[in-house]
């Protein structure tokens, strides 16, 4: 038995970050927001740049309560498709047809989303981190939090469930 | 609007204001499109109309004096809004004690029997 060489770093770098890459630039409303994505391994931290179109109280001031909502939102929808793909992109034999399959997701769907305002929203760049806590047939339960300056000082979360595609479950049922 | 930055960006513009009632509308706008499939608009958008519309709700209340904040807002995704509708924002603001209003909302496209989205939350009373 000869155990395959493992790709060379670029080669997987190279392809994750374009599966990534389909998947956010496929939003308008992610580019609309200003919102990217930092991937490390297949740990993603979403950023939104701060720009003056996101302020709701200039006095302040502050962010947009639905800015963040929004930015949180987009987070928890990018993560759940994101570990639902995981598979697929480390699949080197499906390599080729990454990117063709990622064009034609299904994006889950939110059935609610729930945002605590735990301190204002600074004028200032902000980021957030999802953690799918249930992935299931027909829904998943999405954790998000955000923070702006300081990890330890969350100044939002969020808790969300979404309606899992059908192409997903599809995809799933066919991997295990 | 111009009081509110992000919400003049995304179009939101005042339908009527009461007493603790206001209604908002948004234009429908292919920037705002969530899933490019269906070129149905994000649910952040919804989110962002709704949770404007609640502040305004608060601060329209005779008992409020001055500005608000969202402490928390849920919001409830019923059906896809029809691409190409203009959204309409209705919120009550139904209840000030002392340090908090609470308010719901519902969100309609042109289907006024099917609401798109209902919200709820609890804002900052008497900043």
């Amino acid at each position: 038995m000869i155990k395959p060489r493992p790709e060379p770093v670029q080669v997987i770098k190279q392809r994750r970050d374009e599966a990534l890459g389909v998947l956010v630039s496929s939003i308008p409303y992610i580019q609309f927001l200003g919102v990217s994505f930092d991937r490390r391994g297949d740990e993603l931290t979403a950023i939104m740049r701060y720009s003056d179109k996101l302020i709701g109280n200039p006095g302040l001031p502050a962010l947009h309560g639905g800015a963040i909502a929004a930015f949180l939102e987009i987070s928890a929808v990018i993560e759940l498709s994101w570990s639902s793909l995981w598979k697929e992109i480390e699949t080197p034999s499906d390599a080729a047809q990454g990117t063709s399959i990622l064009s034609q997701i299904e994006l889950p769907k939110t059935i609610d989303f729930t945002v605590d305002y735990l301190r204002s929203g600074l004028p200032r760049d902000a980021y957030a981190r999802a953690r799918v806590t249930r992935s299931g047939r027909r829904y998943a339960s999405v954790f998000v939090e955000a923070w702006q300056d300081n990890r330890d000082r969350m100044f939002a979360q969020a808790k969300g469930h979404f309606l899992t595609p059908k192409s997903l479950t599809a995809a799933k049922g066919s991997v295990s | 609007m111009e009081a509110i930055p992000h919400a003049k960006e995304l179009g939101i513009w005042f339908e009527s204001i009461g007493q603790g009632v206001v209604e908002m509308h948004m234009n429908y706008d292919e920037r705002f499109i969530g899933d490019p499939r269906t070129g149905v608009i994000h649910g952040g958008a919804v989110f962002a109309l709704l949770d404007t519309c609640c502040g305004a709700a608060v601060i329209s209340h005779p008992e409020q004096k001055g500005l608000t904040a969202t402490i928390d807002l849920r919001v409830d995704y019923m059906r896809p809004a029809k691409p190409g509708q203009t959204i309409r924002a209705k919120a009550t603001c139904y209840n000030v004690t002392r340090s908090v209003a609470f308010v719901r909302a519902v969100a309609l496209d042109d289907d006024d029997d099917r609401p798109v989205a209902t919200a709820s939350g609890a804002f900052v009373a008497g900043t």
